[in-house]
């Protein structure tokens, strides 16, 4: 009833048809250097970032940089030891409340602001980004794009059930306008930036 | 909360009495438009995507019945259930609906503006119904029992020792607490808490893709994806305004709508919901409550093109100064002014009065809203309505008399600058609406005109 409503209102009230822009084609610095610009963007916004060799580095380095945490979960096969266990799926998204690091690797990476592009396949369950207390992202640089339209072009028409961009730890300044990360999701972001 | 008896400029002088107050609220929001600046000027295609988010909006009104219907048939088709709300009160019962429907009587919600303006949380109170918002700014307010006063920036009118205050009296911070440190902390947990208990999540939509289907929710909190990732049950309001054509253009929005907003490059998440996970269940609700009237409203309808990102408020010099609860209405500020007279012409009638005309809300507007000048125009149907205050309509006829007779207006100045020379206090009292939180003038020895024709003479 309202559908119909509502469409019909519409039909009447809507001006005549304007045309889309035909072009989103936006002028580019094509000299940048795309790894810097991410590190730069990623720092500016509270994430760690550490630019390493290969994939054998990055075990360690999180061994180190998370000492007591308990319960490390990974969703990426290559990146999974005796210290890092793999990420095991269970149906109720409340069982993973107390998982303190977990590990993706996202399909795209955008230096303008530093946003990591993550579909669903990618997060072991959807709630795991957001609920872990910490979050580690293994980026490698062929995956940069210099912005957000270039990151769409690679999208396309891709089929997804949830994806999203997450560019840093989660964070407010609703309290006077003071920064503080940890609102709801990570309270940190670490990238491994690796070629 | 309802205002319906106050008006701006009443509720204003309310908030003026406090002059520390108004200075660092005045200043708190302008740090923020000069953070929109610094991140608009680092992009040399600034006004090239400006330009293109107006023209895309352009086009998305001229077929929203088509965009519409496209985006609920890939809906569907992706597994969501749409439902369409004439009105708030059919969206408030469509939720109370769903809800009754699956047995649960608490939900968490985040940030919705639209739910703001449908009264959604009173009307599931009075139902016996439990709504926990998960913002931090909306928490405070909700517990402050107050509306918030910024759409992007709920508290941004309250100090941390009041923030500290209320959480020390509902979630038991010892007295005095007021480090923002310590107090996020405290709602962190309480709110993680009220996430893994909730069946029920309510999300606004900032997109919504006619292509495919699907809609994308931004915040810095991660507030929205705690609540919908773990409820059974994910209910998204949009009006009807918040569709785009195609997934692509969200390049175009998403680097617009958060450098406009507080200058960041970006949110921190931008979540694309296009199907309910296994067992959840995702529904839409579509929401027109006046705005396919307002699409009516040649002058008015491209109010619509707006994506609430608040720049339009942190630049305005009448919102920075007299606080967003003045307006009386869920969105408040110049954007707030040229949307509620649609909604009710006589309530909120002295809104479009509540600016100076400068055009700045314009000037930052990231999809080029004429929003200066449809406030210029809301005055003139408001008068010609019938539903302007008397004194003003009095002061204008006065004004509109002396404008237009050169004699007249040089009598006039002659006469205030005698007065304001000779006996001030005949203006500097309560009768004269100027002398409120100002100090007149001193009166100068000659008009500009005097002075010049005195000195061309000379020459």
């Amino acid at each position: 009833m309202s559908r119909d409503k509502i469409l019909a209102a519409l039909r009447q009230n809507q001006p005549e048809k304007v045309a889309l822009p035909t072009t989103l084609s936006f002028e580019r610095d094509v000299n940048l250097n795309l790894a810097e610009k991410f590190k730069a963007m990623a720092e500016g916004i509270g994430s760690k970032v550490y630019m390493v060799a290969g994939f054998g580095e990055i075990g360690p380095v999180i061994g180190m940089d998370f000492p007591s945490e308990k319960r490390i979960v990974s969703t990426v096969p290559e990146l999974v030891s005796a210290a890092i266990p793999a990420f095991v799926l269970d149906a109720d998204p409340h069982t993973y409340e107390d998982v303190d690091v977990a590990i993706f690797k996202p399909r795209i990476a955008v230096a303008e602001n530093s946003a990591l592009w993550i579909t669903e396949d990618r997060m072991g369950v959807r709630a795991l980004p957001f609920i872990t207390q910490h979050i580690v992202m293994l980026v490698d640089i062929a995956l940069l794009v210099p912005d957000m339209h270039a990151a769409y072009e690679k999208i396309g028409s891709a089929d997804y059930g949830f994806s999203t961009f997450i560019a840093g730890p989660s964070k407010t300044a609703d309290i006077e306008q003071s920064l503080v990360l940890g609102a709801h999701g990570p309270r940190s972001m670490t990238i491994f930036m690796y070629s | 909360m309802d205002g319906a008896t106050q008006t701006h400029p009443e509720l204003s002088e309310i908030f003026n009495k406090d002059e520390e107050r108004v200075d660092w609220h005045d200043e708190t929001l302008w740090w923020i438009r000069q953070k929109r600046d610094k991140s608009a000027h680092s992009i040399p295609e600034w006004e090239q995507l400006r330009e293109t988010a107006s023209q895309i909006k352009n086009n998305v009104l001229s077929d929203l019945s088509a965009y519409l219907v496209s985006f609920e048939e890939k809906a569907l088709a992706n597994g969501i259930i749409v439902h369409w709300a004439a009105d708030a009160a059919e969206h408030n019962r469509i939720v109370h609906g769903i809800l009754k429907e699956n047995g649960i009587q608490q939900m968490v919600k985040s940030k919705s503006m639209l739910t703001e303006e449908c009264h959604l949380n009173e009307y599931l109170e009075q139902q016996g119904l439990d709504v926990i918002d998960s913002d931090l700014g909306e928490r405070i307010v909700q517990l402050a029992k107050e509306p918030p006063s910024h759409i992007v920036l709920p508290c941004i009118h309250k100090k941390k020792e009041e923030i500290g205050d209320l959480f020390h009296i509902h979630l038991g911070v010892p007295a005095g607490t007021s480090d923002p440190q310590i107090l996020t902390e405290t709602a962190r947990q309480h709110l993680r808490e009220t996430f893994l208990t909730r069946r029920a999540a309510l999300t606004g939509v900032n997109f919504a893709i006619a292509e495919t289907g699907e809609f994308v929710v931004c915040t810095n909190e991660g507030n929205a994806d705690m609540g919908a990732h773990l409820a059974d049950v994910h209910i998204a309001s949009m009006g009807i305004e918040k569709i785009i054509p195609e997934r692509r253009h969200l390049g175009v929005f998403l680097r617009l709508l958060t450098r406009s907003a507080t200058g960041q490059p970006i949110t921190t998440y931008s979540s694309h919901f296009k199907k309910p996970r296994p067992g959840q269940q995702m529904h839409i609700v579509i929401v027109d409550n006046g705005r396919t009237i307002q699409m009516g409203r040649e002058d008015f309808r491209n109010s619509l093109k707006c994506i609430r990102c608040g720049a339009c408020m942190n630049t305005c010099p009448v919102y920075r100064r007299s606080g967003g609860h003045s307006y009386h209405n869920a969105i408040s500020g110049p954007i707030g002014a040229i949307l509620a007279p649609n909604l009710d012409m006589k309530k909120y009638a002295d809104l479009p009065f509540a600016s100076t005309l400068c055009g700045s809300c314009s000037n930052v507007c990231p999809v080029k809203i004429d929003i200066h000048q449809q406030l210029y125009k809301w005055r003139q149907v408001i008068v010609k309505e019938g539903y302007a205050d008397s004194t003003k309509k009095i002061g204008m006829q006065l004004m509109t008399f002396t404008l237009s007779s050169p004699a007249v207006y040089r009598t006039a100045g002659k006469a205030g600058r005698w007065f304001l020379k000779h006996v001030p206090f005949a203006v500097n009292n309560k009768f004269n609406p100027w002398y409120k939180q100002r100090d007149m003038p001193e009166a100068p020895a000659e008009s500009f005109g005097e002075w010049y024709k005195k000195n061309v003479k000379k020459s």
